[in-house]
Formats: structure tokens, C-alpha cells, sequence
């Protein structure tokens, strides 16, 4: 039963509060008790306590599914990309290289790839994910667009992402602030690593320097 | 049409170079990402595949009645001495090679002038058959299967056809071993 296509899955990191419950909630699923397959991201740790939950985004070219040699992990009709099938993973990790949110986790125990599905057992018979019925502060969200645009008026949804020369369109939908000038957001921004000490700048003429002394 | 329902062309993941699924390499669309893709056969893939099988099997028949009909083998079963009859006691097994030197047969002395042989490979999977006079059997340790040892028969297991018999014959009291009757019931 595929999920029913009014319901599209929202992330608000400005909502975050890095409460992990998403985490907790996610761990409870008894398709894979004990691993979470939310992870929680701190933006810039040393600056901020700011935090994002980072759950798969289903992208409309999956880079996980399109490195995958063992032809393993498909996509069903409504957009959701789906943990590897068992038969077929063979644990090589290239989709957790691959993909630019660092969404697929090696379970090694069981040799199996296992991923973020957007709980496909509760939002294809039109029940929330995990994470976003715990949710408390609304960053994670699962509902209609109409719903959404009227409950936060302040935020646009923006599913376009931008990893070095890739462009990435997805299912879920990242919100962002409505008068930000915005179209894209740029994946590489926020794993940049923590700047303390130096500043921007100087890390950008450096690697730009390294780049340069490479061409030459 | 319902909004839940799709139609396998719908909702396609788009290549990383952004071109039309049409467009795409063959390997690409001989493995989808989209699952409804994925186990979508179209009716002239699946009535390609049923002819060709179709016809592998037929080519299949057919070299199988041209090998019966042309292929060589000894008309007449060579005549090999076994062992002399004084050496094997009632109840003594010898085993030995016939036809050639690779194929095991086993003789299995059950009285005074009753003399049986067969094949040792076992009908089943080809394992050799170990005689036990003690027991009246011969025993396949690979999938505990037994025949019969008077006759070669299948007693018991996964066995269903018979060992081929080999023909013996005591001439000057030397034990010949001169044909092999393969049996299928």
C-alpha cells in the first residue's frame, strides 16, 4: 500500500531543540529495535547548541540506489526509497559513502544496509512516522501542504539541495524562512568543519590555495 | 484516477544526468530503481523469454536423441577378470572397477555359487554405495539410502531407481565381470 500522496513529510531545523526524541521514538520501531535510524546533527557545536534532525530525504535520483552494486535498493511508486532487500545487500558500504545526508547506516551484525524509510509500515496506512508523532516542538512534521502553509506562515517548504556540482530534488521537504532568498540549500554548507580559531575566510583561501597548487 | 494508485511509469526516479528514462543507457533501465518498474515485464520481454527457453529446451531434446544415436560406445561390454573365486570367502565383498578403470563396482559373494555386482554409484546423487552383507543392504552414506543386496533395488531414502547390475560369470573359477544391465524400474 503505498503512502497516500496528500501526506508529505516536513523538516524544520529552526524548531529543533535536540531533545533526541526522534531518536528514542525511532529506536522503538520493532522493524529494527535498538538502532535509530534518525541521527541528530549539531550544526556548529563550538558556536551554537543548534541541532537537526537529519531523516532520509527520498530523493527523485537516489545516489544511494544509483551506487549500489547488487542492484539492492529500490524506490517504491510513491517516492519512498527503501532499506536495502536482504537477499540482495551485500554490506559494501557505497551507499553510505554516497549519499550526500548521510542516510544509510551499515548494520553489520546482519551484513544489511538499513535505512530511514519514513516508517513505510505506519505512513502507507496513514498514520505519522515515529519521529514526527513525538516530535514536541513540531521540527519534524507529517501532514498536508495546505496544512502546513497555513500553520506556519513565516516558513516556505524547499526541496532542492545543491552537493558540489549535484542537485538534488527530494520528497521531504526542508523549511525554510519565507523571505530568504533561497531556492537551494546547499548540503556542503553545513558540514563544514568547526572554524574556531580561524576564519572563514582564511579556511577558504586555504583550501582554494590547495585546489589551485593541484591544478598548476 | 485515484490519488493512491500509481501507474508503474509514474513517480520515476530521474537519472543523475537528468535525461528522459527513454534516453537512459540500457543497463540503467534493465535495473530501475522504482520497484513497480523494477517488477514490471512487459509482454514481449516475457514472450521473448518463453521462446527462447522454448527453444533451448527443444535443442535440448534434440541433442539428447542425436547423442543416443550417434554417439560411440563399446557395443559389446568388455569380458575383465575379476578375482579368482577361491579368494572371496561367502559374505566377502571385493570392490573393483568396471567398465573402465574409474567406474566402481562393488561384488558382494552371497553363497556358495551366489555371486551379485552392481554399479557403486548410487542412483541418487552419485555417491558409492558401501555393501553390507550383514545387513542384506548396500548404503548410501551421503543421504542414507539403501538397496537392496540381493537385487539392487531401492529400500529406503531418496534413491528411486535401481543400480545397474553387472553381469558375472565364473569361468576356470575366475570371477569375470562381462556386461552391465542398466535397469529403470
Amino acid at each position: 500500500m503505498p503512502v497516500p500522496e496528500r501526506n508529505e513529510f516536513f523538516i524544520d531545523p529552526n524548531r529543533c531543540i535536540g531533545c533526541n526524541a526522534c531518536v528514542s521514538a525511532c529506536m522503538e520501531c520493532d522493524t529494527h529495535r535498538g538502532y535509530s535510524m534518525i541521527q541528530l546533527d549539531f550544526i556548529d557545536r563550538a558556536r551554537s547548541p543548534q541541532t537537526v534532525p537529519v531523516v532520509c530525504m527520498h530523493c527523485d535520483s537516489p545516489t544511494c540506489a544509483e551506487v549500489c552494486p547488487a542492484d539492492a535498493i529500490k524506490r517504491t511508486g510513491d517516492g519512498v526509497v527503501q532499506t536495502a532487500s536482504k537477499p540482495r545487500c551485500i554490506a559494501c558500504n557505497n551507499c553510505v559513502l554516497a549519499c550526500p545526508f548521510g542516510i544509510p547506516k551499515m548494520h553489520s551484525e546482519a551484513n544489511l544496509m538499513m535505512k530511514c524509510d519514513m516508517c513505510y509500515d505506519r505512513t502507507s496506512v496513514g498514520k505519522k512516522p515515529m519521529c514526527a508523532s513525538v516530535c514536541p516542538s513540531g521540527a519534524l512534521w507529517f501532514g498536508t501542504m495546505e496544512e502546513i502553509r497555513r500553520l506556519r506562515p513565516r516558513s516556505r517548504p524547499v526541496r532542492t539541495f545543491r552537493f558540489g556540482n549535484q542537485t538534488i530534488t527530494t520528497k521531504v521537504w526542508m523549511m525554510v524562512p519565507v523571505d530568504a532568498p533561497v531556492d537551494r540549500v546547499d548540503v556542503t554548507d553545513a558540514m563544514h568543519e568547526p572554524t574556531v580559531g580561524r576564519s572563514d575566510a582564511a579556511a577558504d583561501a586555504l583550501l582554494s590555495g590547495l585546489w589551485t597548487a593541484e591544478g598548476a | 484516477m485515484n490519488g493512491d494508485v500509481r501507474s508503474p511509469e509514474d513517480r520515476l526516479s530521474v537519472g543523475p544526468d537528468g535525461r528522459a528514462w527513454e534516453e537512459q543507457p540500457k543497463w540503467r533501465r534493465d535495473f530501475p530503481i522504482d520497484r513497480p518498474r523494477d517488477e514490471y515485464i512487459a509482454r514481449r520481454d516475457f514472450t521473448k523469454f518463453l521462446v527462447l527457453v522454448s527453444a533451448g529446451l527443444a535443442a535440448g531434446q534434440v541433442w539428447i536423441v542425436l547423442d543416443d544415436l550417434l554417439g560411440r560406445r563399446p557395443a559389446v561390454p568388455p569380458v575383465r577378470p575379476v578375482a579368482p573365486l577361491a579368494e572371496i570367502p561367502i559374505g566377502g565383498v571385493l570392490n573393483f572397477s568396471y567398465p573402465g578403470p574409474g567406474d566402481e563396482a562393488v561384488l558382494v559373494r552371497l553363497g556358495e555359487d551366489r555371486l551379485v555386482a552392481y554399479d557403486r554409484a548410487c542412483t541418487h546423487l552419485l555417491c558409492p554405495v558401501i555393501a553390507e552383507p550383514a545387513r542384506g543392504r548396500l548404503h548410501c552414506p551421503c543421504h542414507n539410502g539403501n538397496f537392496d543386496l540381493e537385487t539392487g533395488r531401492p529400500v529406503s531414502g531418496p534413491p528411486e531407481r535401481p543400480l545397474p547390475r553387472i553381469v558375472l560369470d565364473v569361468r576356470d573359477g575366475v570371477v569375470y565381470a562381462t556386461g552391465i544391465e542398466r535397469r529403470t524400474t
